[in-house]
């Protein structure tokens, strides 16, 4: 086996080091379009979902451009922001923003029949990280159209079931405001919830801290578009 | 290919194969094996990873100071992945989806650094690369066929289609949903040794 000198490891390694860490760079730059392109069909697709419309990556641009017939951005105070467009905004920055700065998108549907629903985006925290999604309301901006929801990398098998449909079908129909116009948002409780009532949905057993963060993240994230809703509610 | 490396390449097929006779691996052979196609995606980046890992550092095992030959390797097979990872991520991103951490991982799959360390450094590139490409093809192997079972009889479909006749339920038929839980991988992996070693008696140890 031969020796290398101290002096020939030591340029060895920041030598190989430079070249592979250029090699990734150009690498990540090259395929930067193609996995942006990917995260923007998931997000219409999540978008879709909140509306009840599964679509499939092939499909989500079509039916995206089908059903979201309007975008617009809204602040704290429910007034119009102009000049912003609603699907370039990233919730998870605004988020970070003072309140009265944050801009808020607000999806319009429209379907075959003629109704509307309004989609908003949710974003917060759970167990072991981020969660996110999109809820729908009927053209009262009261009740709940759809619901969609994601994680990171919440537990399987209990957190990680806030992803699936029947954990979010309960929210269909529920409400928001009480009185219409006292903002109470919507409690996912442990241990059995009356399906009647309308500010309640049943929490994930063995799920504890993500259904917690959950009910948080739909209660902080609705919160901000409260003016909006009650000045647009029909 | 001379017959010397046309064996180099079918060994890890069956009496040397990294899962089944050296249990190299296993950790991602139960993760993503639930659905076909995660499983065929992993063994294709696995292979992919080894044989290219194999190739350079067989191709730089001369400069390679035996001090720090372990970081160096590390270093090759972490970058193969990352690109792996971002393509993945760029051209099938819903497997990639699917696959999350287990892409990462294969950086520690054992049968990388174990194939560069046997005999990577030691050979020259073409049959090293002939290694790995064997090795990681005998890694897929098997986690395409426990895919095959467990998404055959625990979803009822192969590749997302759906293969259970509709009759077969209204018959009484029900997915076996242990299939989906990852005990049911190595329980299949246990059954693909079973049988590979009562076919191949030299792989039974002498009492």
């Amino acid at each position: 086996m031969k020796n290398f000198s101290n002096t020939y490891i030591y340029i060895f390694s920041s030598v190989m080091v430079i070249v592979v860490a250029l090699l990734l760079a150009l690498a990540a730059l090259q395929l930067k379009p193609y996995q942006d392109k990917n995260i923007e069909v998931e997000k219409k697709q999540n978008i879709l979902a909140s509306i009840n419309i599964i679509a499939t990556p092939a499909n989500a641009a079509e039916l995206y451009a089908k059903y979201i017939t309007n975008s617009y951005v809204v602040n704290t105070k429910g007034e119009h922001l102009d000049g912003i467009d609603a699907f370039r905004v990233d919730i998870k920055t605004e988020l970070s923003k003072p309140k009265e700065e944050r801009a808020l998108p607000v999806y319009v549907s429209t379907f075959e029949d003629g109704k509307n629903a309004f989609v908003v985006p949710l974003r917060g925290k759970g167990l072991w990280g981020p969660l996110w999604g999109y809820i729908s309301f009927e053209k009262d901006l009261n009740t709940i159209f759809g619901a969609n929801f994601d994680h990171q990398g919440e537990t399987p098998g209990l957190g990680a079931e806030i992803k699936e449909t029947f954990f979010q079908k309960p929210f269909i129909g529920k409400k928001i405001f009480e009185d219409s116009t006292q903002f109470v948002s919507i409690k996912v409780n442990k241990g059995g919830v009356d399906p009647n009532d309308p500010h309640a949905v049943d929490a994930i057993s063995g799920g504890t801290i993500t259904s917690k963060g959950l009910e948080a993240m739909v209660d902080s994230c609705l919160v901000l578009y409260k003016e909006y809703f009650i000045q647009n509610k029909k | 290919m001379s017959s010397k490396n046309l064996k180099l390449f079918t060994i890890p097929f069956n009496i040397q194969n990294p899962v089944t006779v050296q249990v190299l691996g296993i950790c991602s052979a139960l993760a993503v094996t639930v659905k076909l196609m995660p499983a065929i995606v992993m063994g294709l980046s696995v292979t992919v990873v080894t044989a290219f890992s194999s190739l350079i550092i067989s191709a730089m095992r001369d400069y390679i100071p035996p001090r720090i030959r372990i970081i160096v390797q590390l270093v090759i097979v972490a970058a193969l992945v990352i690109l792996v990872d971002q393509l993945l991520r760029a051209f099938v991103y819903d497997v990639s989806k699917a696959l999350s951490v287990y892409v990462g991982l294969i950086i520690t799959n054992c049968i990388i650094m174990g194939r560069l360390e046997a005999f990577a450094m030691g050979n020259k590139p073409w049959p090293s690369f002939v290694d790995g490409l064997g090795n990681g093809a005998g890694y897929a192997m098997i986690l395409i066929i426990i895919g095959f079972t467990r998404e055959l009889l625990g979803s009822g479909s192969l590749l997302g289609h759906t293969m259970i006749p509709k009759a077969f339920y209204g018959a009484g038929y029900v997915n076996n949903g242990m299939m989906i839980m990852p005990p049911m991988a190595l329980i299949v992996v246990g059954l693909i040794i079973w049988i590979q070693r009562s076919k191949n008696p030299e792989l039974i140890e002498s009492k």
